[in-house]
């Protein structure tokens, strides 16, 4: 089959690989109809998270049909038009019987830290991931879902991960009606939680970003006030003029590892790879949200340490909730919200490239060139 | 300053109150639709989920797990994991002390882990070349002629460390062509002596 394979950091290409077997009798193979790239896949094509092995295949949000199914397998069947959640998970382990499916224990050798994700590195287990023609699916009676016929193909893709942790995001926030909710990062993860923001009954949602034509996009999808930081001198002191000095109710940090907005932050943490990560926009919150006020970090970081300002954040009396989300517990309210209109993903997409051109995709993604904000990948469509 | 004009932060009550209900109902829909804290998807944290589909309660094993490589903080090699990239070389060989000598809590363990990717590349980019297809330093790179590379960086401010890509992805494939030719004349020379 033909699968993206990551060759080192800024290097990737299409290659021929092995089908994938069933390997436990709860497997699933799934042949891939629809993929994207998440902004994480990013931190794993610059080199910046631990255990990324030459010919590992990324992807974590993908949809298919089910090729073939293990034999304890029974509630999937061969020809089902199944959406995959990111997590990969067991269902009955401790973390799982309390609804943590993204700290699953039973499915992720490699590290104790993080669960099982698809693509995403030997640390969070090892396993191949969706931008390929076909793809391992462990434990198939519990993350996959029937796509309801009603649903679109690029919502079902974008409800794998990045409408999930977008909603899940402004969950943790814990929203009281009325809020002023800074978001920070107009991508995918952070448009959403933009959206969903309203959803929990806020007052007022602003975004931060860099980018005009991604501030656009806040403006119109999420309906959101924006700040381009590069237009104030500090963006903290803005956002405490913006709040009448008392600074946002809710941060909602949707940008991670690679923030940009101090270039030596930046460096240290992305290029040189000498922290998890550049926590730029993560230190923005803790200084640009009120006293007691709750943030939610939904960008990715690497194990490796970071320099975040913690002092700031236990003498502010500050409330830091953070996870991978559990993206299967959150579908059935999101299925709601997608229908009713009141969620709109595939209005994110930008770009479809095929397979076959997966190297271009990712540079336009990875340069944010051309207004790209969501970037889908079609096997077989070359 | 009079006492109407000063801030919020600093009196008892926000000035600006927001929007009402039916304002912001107008504008955004679905506006309040998950107003309750307590009807929210994940709230709380630790509830126990709805029938996950798993019946089991500990999953059957997945063979292979003879000489995996595992974080020593489990018990176990788990009862399903990943099979893709078994270690292999002087890089898996790095990797597997990581993973046997040091806990996640030790910053020995991901540097090791690091240090073994970048081991790990250089292995690949020689088998690359064994096998007449050879990596190059950065690829997508049509992608600036195709999709606005130049117009599209105008004006940003993370065009300040995009001047850095070329350093950083070309600055060690320059070293080690400049290692392989100063290599090559001493091997040269060697031959002449």
């Amino acid at each position: 089959m033909r699968a993206m394979t990551y060759r080192g950091p800024y290097k990737i290409r299409v290659e021929e690989k092995d089908l994938p077997a069933i390997e436990h009798p709860n497997d699933a193979v799934v042949r891939v109809t629809l993929a994207a790239i998440c902004g994480s896949d990013l931190h794993l094509y610059h080199g910046l998270m631990p255990d990324t092995r030459v010919g590992h295949t990324f992807g974590h949000e993908f949809i298919g049909i089910v090729e073939k199914v293990g034999p304890s397998v029974q509630n999937l069947q061969v020809g089902d038009r199944v959406m995959v959640p990111f997590n990969i998970y067991c269902g009955s382990c401790w973390f799982c019987a309390r609804g943590l499916y993204s700290n699953c224990h039973n499915v992720n050798a490699n590290a104790t830290a993080v669960g099982g994700i698809y693509g995403y590195s030997h640390t969070t287990g090892g396993y191949d991931g969706g931008q390929a023609e076909y793809v391992r699916v462990p434990f198939a009676d519990v993350g996959p879902t029937k796509i309801p016929d009603w649903m679109s193909d690029e919502d079902a893709v974008l409800l794998t991960d990045a409408t999930a942790t977008g909603y899940f995001g402004a969950q943790l926030g814990d929203i009281a009606e009325g809020d002023t909710v800074v978001v920070l990062g107009a991508g995918p993860v952070g448009l959403v939680a933009a959206q969903s923001s309203w959803l929990m009954g806020a007052g007022r949602v602003i975004v931060v970003d860099h980018l005009d034509y991604r501030l656009e996009k806040a403006r119109s999808f999420a309906h959101a006030e924006t700040l381009n930081f590069t237009e104030y001198d500090d963006i903290v002191v803005e956002l405490k003029k913006q709040t009448d000095f008392l600074g946002a109710d809710v941060a909602i940090e949707c940008v991670g590892a690679e923030a940009d907005g101090n270039l030596l932050q930046h460096v240290a943490g992305a290029k040189l790879k000498m922290q998890g990560g550049s926590p730029v926009a993560l230190n923005w919150a803790i200084d640009g949200v009120r006293k007691g006020a709750t943030i939610s970090v939904m960008g990715a970081y690497g194990p490796i340490p970071n320099a975040v300002k913690f002092g700031d954040a236990l003498n502010k009396g500050l409330t830091l909730r953070m996870n991978q989300a559990p993206v299967k517990r959150q579908w059935p309210r999101l299925f709601e919200h997608v229908r009713n209109g009141y969620l709109t993903p595939s209005d994110m997409v930008t770009h479809r490239f095929p397979l076959e051109e997966i190297a271009e995709a990712y540079h336009v993604f990875s340069g944010k060139l051309d207004g790209c904000i969501k970037p889908l990948i079609v096997p077989g469509a070359a | 300053m009079t006492s109407s004009d000063i801030p919020s932060a600093y009196i008892g009550e926000k000035r600006t109150p927001a929007p009402s209900r039916e304002e912001l109902r107008a504008r955004i829909p679905g506006w309040g639709v998950d107003l309750d804290p307590a009807d929210r998807p994940s709230n709380p944290k630790l509830l126990p989920g709805p029938d996950t589909g798993a019946h089991w309660d500990f999953p059957e094993r997945q063979p292979g797990s003879a000489g995996r490589e595992r974080s020593i903080e489990h018990a176990f090699v788990t009862p399903v994991f990943g099979t893709a990239q078994p270690l292999k070389g002087v890089s898996g060989a790095i990797r597997r002390l990581a993973y046997d000598r040091f806990s996640e809590g030790r910053l020995a363990h991901w540097m090791l882990l690091v240090v073994g990717d970048r081991v790990d590349a250089v292995e690949g980019h020689l088998a690359s070349i064994a096998g007449l297809r050879p990596d190059v330093p950065a690829t997508g790179l049509r992608a600036e002629l195709t999709h606005g590379g130049l117009g599209s960086r105008r004006g940003r401010v993370d065009a300040r460390h995009h001047v850095l890509d070329p350093f950083v992805v070309g600055g060690p494939w320059l070293v080690a062509a400049g290692a392989a030719v100063l290599g090559a004349r001493r091997v040269v020379r060697a031959l002449r002596r």
